[in-house]
């Protein structure tokens, strides 16, 4: 039987957050250029009248929600409003495209969806045509749809006015309603973005998630003073953690960006005390500020190196509390002063005191640039079927290479063949209609395989070297890491993404994909001109630089007997960004390895077969859904050349 | 114009446009003729623009088609012919009386104040609309003009200060702004300076500063050129969404025949500063002389 009084749901916490700190901010957005606020009081009255709104509209208990759009407090609660009245949210990337949302429609089952504005309500209508299971479609923003006079659309404001018409005439029945979820119930169901094959539904249940959002909240000591900027999309599960699960338990305020494009601007007004950012994030910032300082007067720019060396030699000591002498303490204090104070005044980082990344390797030196301004910027490693945490970087304890110590709870132990397990409260309940699914991730006993092969260092640290699938062997037995050495490419500024092949091959070869406003920047600087990123790829000076990263990187791989063999031998520059449109990417930017095989197969023969020049033509889908080709010839360099193939020192 | 669609057609195509209705001729421009020195620039045109439609003026090179736009404007006074504008017959008008009727444009080449923010350059638009600010006078100088001038210069004191009637004036603008930046989508480029925008974002906010004016009827000149094919679409939605929303009678210049086609009610086609063909995008579309002018005719 249900306990009313146990704070085991997210809607009983909401009941309990309006009544502690009521007055509290609860939710922030920024309207007309001015952030606007409601309590904590203010947000359970508005989820009361939608929830007994959508009930009128028959929702019923078990049914699932779909949820699509950018970060929108009234996105968020529906969220808890759907979990109110026993319903489960399942929210969507709102930048997948009709195809990939029809799945998702349909596998849930979904019969309503809770959305932002137009384009999604587009896209739904488009989707309901194939799946007609998909009865009413509530949106929130009413631009643009006022020619749409179809009965199944549903304005959030009528739906509203609906619940606190149901309200008015009988106040108890929210209370009622919440009283009956229990913490086993299904709270949320996530679908991963899937590197390999159709996404699948993790199903987690309020146990799951308030375990572990708790777990995180005790282990950093977090407040209901904390503020936290949720810009990242709602149906990662990270977002679903930190934005929303922390902030029910901590009962801080959650402000989301107006705009998409404007989150560098907002994170500037709010100043967070508690962000997520992926290393992409961390990267693009430090490269614009690179790039911005490159265009300061010299006497600027000479401050500001002199400062950041500074920092770069004490200012992690100094954060993680190791004597440092007077004169560089004092030293430092100027540096804040002149440059680490505005610097992270302009990136929105004056009141941090805690910044995590995940989801990919972050570069040392980036990792280290943050850190030696007096952020504290940690690792954490995590999986949606494991509610996000798994191991976090304790203060004190931080090193660009590791993830991290199991958190209080969690368990893990390493496979024979290297792949990490866990066991936690964390763990997901099932892949939604895929027991199969189920029962190879999950073991009986409740270890789950995260996919990813690691290993511990002496201090009892987890470090991740790549996806135990993609971990294979060159023809001479030697182990390759292709995301090792793809990692140690995208450290540097100028390449966005690489690809590296070499599993039963004699030797190594990468794609490279430039990152173009760092190497644009270069461009600009140097008079060389371009029209487009194809030109540019195919630049000679371009591969120059590009040929003088890897040769770095190779001669680093040489240090070490057991990478030495991986050595990249010959590369080339792909004509095309690699797009999570064309399905080479995953929604949360990770290569989808089988997809580039088999698209590029010619030029992954050329690589191989000693050519220097290979001709493709590739297929695209621009962002509007057109479709076209693009051809291109592009040089392959062979580092072999001249040089001879380095040996292991 | 397009029929009615039928329900089951709706549920098909979320996007079939509804039913249009214009209302009465918003402007006529009768027999105009504008010559300067030897050179006609138009000869005889006559069309008019139909409240609430999107009306397209389009042409080859040197048609005439923005002198049409600037005789509308009252930047170029024909030599013959009359324009009515909501019933007043004239000849021509000067541009700040045109803006205070509710007439706004924007222009081939982007004229904005490149160093003001996107913010600043929109709330120039609002500047006829500032309660506290006299739209300059007319008449003969006497005393009227001088107590104008005399309030004008008190206005001046109490706009250097920040309390008072004038904050609460700037917030009432700014919020209007606000709406007008919101809806045309360019939160993120609000406090930078526009002379630092790409030009597809600087046609946009000159769009902005149009519309700041709150016009009845809004000329665009040219509001595509330069642009790649999905800031075109961009702002082929955004014209049909200011004719949607606020309910503006639109009438634009532009070279794209396939926007032109896609988003106008009606069109009329100029050719050497004469009328070639007025009528719906399919009967242009099918008109001999606008293909000849066009295609060019085989000699």
């Amino acid at each position: 039987m249900a306990d009313a009084n146990a704070l085991d749901t997210f809607p009983k916490l909401m009941r309990h957050n309006a009544k502690v700190r009521g007055d509290r901010p609860a939710m922030r957005e920024k309207d007309l250029g001015i952030w606007q606020t409601w309590t904590w009081t203010q947000a359970q009255d508005e989820v009361k009248a939608f929830a007994l709104g959508l009930q009128a509209f028959g929702v019923q208990r078990g049914d699932k929600v779909l949820i699509v759009g950018d970060n929108r407090p009234r996105l968020y609660w529906t969220m808890v409003t759907a979990q109110a009245i026993g319903a489960i949210p399942v929210p969507v990337y709102q930048d997948s495209v009709a195809r990939e949302m029809a799945y998702v429609v349909e596998h849930a089952g979904a019969k309503v969806a809770v959305v932002e504005d137009q384009e999604q309500v587009d896209k739904l209508m488009e989707v309901r045509r194939e799946v007609p299971s998909l009865e009413t479609i509530v949106y929130q923003n009413d631009r643009g749809l006022r020619h749409y006079k179809q009965a199944f659309l549903k304005s959030y404001a009528k739906v509203l006015e609906e619940g606190r018409a149901v309200l008015a005439k009988d106040s108890g029945r929210y209370d009622k309603e919440v009283d009956v979820g229990k913490g086993q119930d299904e709270s949320i169901m996530l679908y991963t973005s899937g590197t390999t094959g159709k996404p699948k539904g993790v199903v987690l249940t309020f146990d799951n998630v308030l375990t572990m959002a708790k777990a995180g909240v005790e282990f950093e000591k977090l407040t209901d003073r904390e503020e936290v900027l949720a810009y990242l999309p709602m149906a990662w599960v990270g977002d679903h953690v930190f934005s929303f699960g922390q902030s029910y338990v901590a009962g801080f305020c959650v402000s989301c960006p107006e705009s998409g494009a404007t989150v560098m601007h907002d994170l500037r007004e709010l100043g967070p005390t508690y962000f997520f950012a992926p290393p992409r994030i961390f990267e693009n910032l430090l490269t614009s500020v690179t790039i911005r300082m490159q265009d300061a007067s010299r006497f600027k720019q000479r401050w500001f190196k002199y400062f950041l060396d500074l920092a770069k030699r004490v200012g992690e000591k100094i954060l993680d509390g190791e004597s440092v002498s007077a004169a560089d303490r004092f030293k430092y204090r100027l540096g804040e002063f002149f440059v680490y104070g505005p610097l992270k005044n302009v990136l929105g980082f004056s009141r941090i005191r805690l910044a995590y990344t995940a989801g990919e390797a972050i570069g040392p030196e980036i990792f280290q640039f943050y850190r030696s301004l007096g952020i504290n910027l940690k690792q954490l490693y995590g999986s949606t079927e494991a509610s996000v945490f798994i191991t976090i970087q304790p203060d004190g304890e931080i090193r660009a290479d590791t993830v991290g110590k199991a958190i209080p709870g969690v368990e893990l132990k390493l496979a024979e063949d290297g792949e990490v397990l866990f066991r936690s409260p964390g763990v997901f309940k099932e892949y939604f209609k895929n027991p199969e699914a189920t029962a190879s991730t999950k073991t009986a006993d409740g270890w789950v395989h995260t996919g990813d092969a690691g290993m511990m260092t002496p201090e009892g640290h987890l470090r991740i070297i790549d996806r135990a699938k993609d971990v294979g062997k060159l023809n001479d037995g030697s182990l390759f890491a292709p995301k090792f050495l793809e990692n140690k490419l995208k450290f540097y500024p100028n390449i966005k993404e690489a690809v590296a092949f070499g599993h039963q091959r004699d030797y190594v070869t990468a794609f490279i994909n430039l990152d173009q406003e760092a190497m644009g920047s270069w461009a600009e600087r140097n008079n060389v001109s371009y029209a487009s990123y194809q030109e540019l790829a195919t630049n000679p000076r371009v591969l120059e630089i590009i040929e003088g990263h890897i040769r770095e990187v190779n001669a680093d791989l040489a240090k070490d007997p057991q990478m030495a063999p991986t050595q990249i031998q010959r590369f080339l520059i792909l004509h095309k960004e690699l797009d999570a449109d064309d399905g080479e990417l995953t929604r949360t930017r990770k290569v989808r390895r089988s997809t580039i095989s088999e698209r590029y197969e010619t030029l992954i023969t050329a690589l191989y077969d000693g050519s220097d020049q290979a001709h493709i033509e590739t297929h695209v889908t621009f962002e509007d859904g057109r479709e076209g080709a693009l051809k291109a010839d592009l040089t392959i360099v062979d580092l072999r050349a001249g040089e001879g193939r380095k040996q292991a020192a | 114009m397009n029929q009615t669609a039928p329900s089951e057609m709706a549920e098909k195509d979320p996007k079939a446009p509804p039913e249009r209705s214009f209302g009465e001729p918003m402007l006529t421009v009768d027999n105009i003729s504008l010559s300067f020195g030897g050179v006609k620039a138009l000869t005889n045109i006559s069309f008019n623009i139909l409240e609430h439609e999107i009306r397209a003026i389009i042409g080859p090179n040197g048609a005439g088609k923005t002198s049409m736009l600037n005789v509308i404007n009252g930047f170029y006074h024909p030599q013959e012919g009359t324009i009515t504008y909501k019933g007043n017959v004239r000849r021509a008008m000067r541009p700040h009386m045109a803006a205070a009727q509710g007439i706004a444009r924007t222009f081939q080449n982007v004229a904005l104040f490149k160093g003001m923010s996107t913010l600043d350059n929109i709330m120039t638009g609002r500047l006829l609309k500032m309660h506290n600010v006299r739209a300059p006078e007319t008449g003969v100088w006497g005393l009227d003009h001088v107590l104008s001038f005399g309030a004008g210069a008190l206005d001046f004191v109490t706009q250097c200060l920040y309390w008072g009637p004038n904050e609460k004036e700037e917030i009432r603008q700014r919020t209007y702004c606000e709406e007008i930046i919101d809806f045309l989508e360019i939160q993120d480029i609000r406090k930078t300076p526009v002379g630092r925008l790409p030009y597809g974002l600087q046609k946009r906010v000159e769009l902005a500063r149009a519309l700041a004016m709150e016009p009845e009827l809004l000329l665009l000149d040219e509001p595509m050129a330069g642009m790649n094919v999905e800031e075109k679409e961009d702002m082929s939605r955004f014209v049909l969404d200011v004719n949607d929303e606020f309910g503006m009678t639109i009438a634009l210049i532009e070279h794209d025949m396939g926007v032109v086609m896609d988003i106008s009610d009606r069109v009329v086609v100029l050719d050497y500063g004469r009328k070639l063909a007025d009528g719906t995008p399919d009967e242009v579309r099918s008109d001999q002389g606008v293909i000849d002018a066009y295609l060019g005719v085989a000699h």
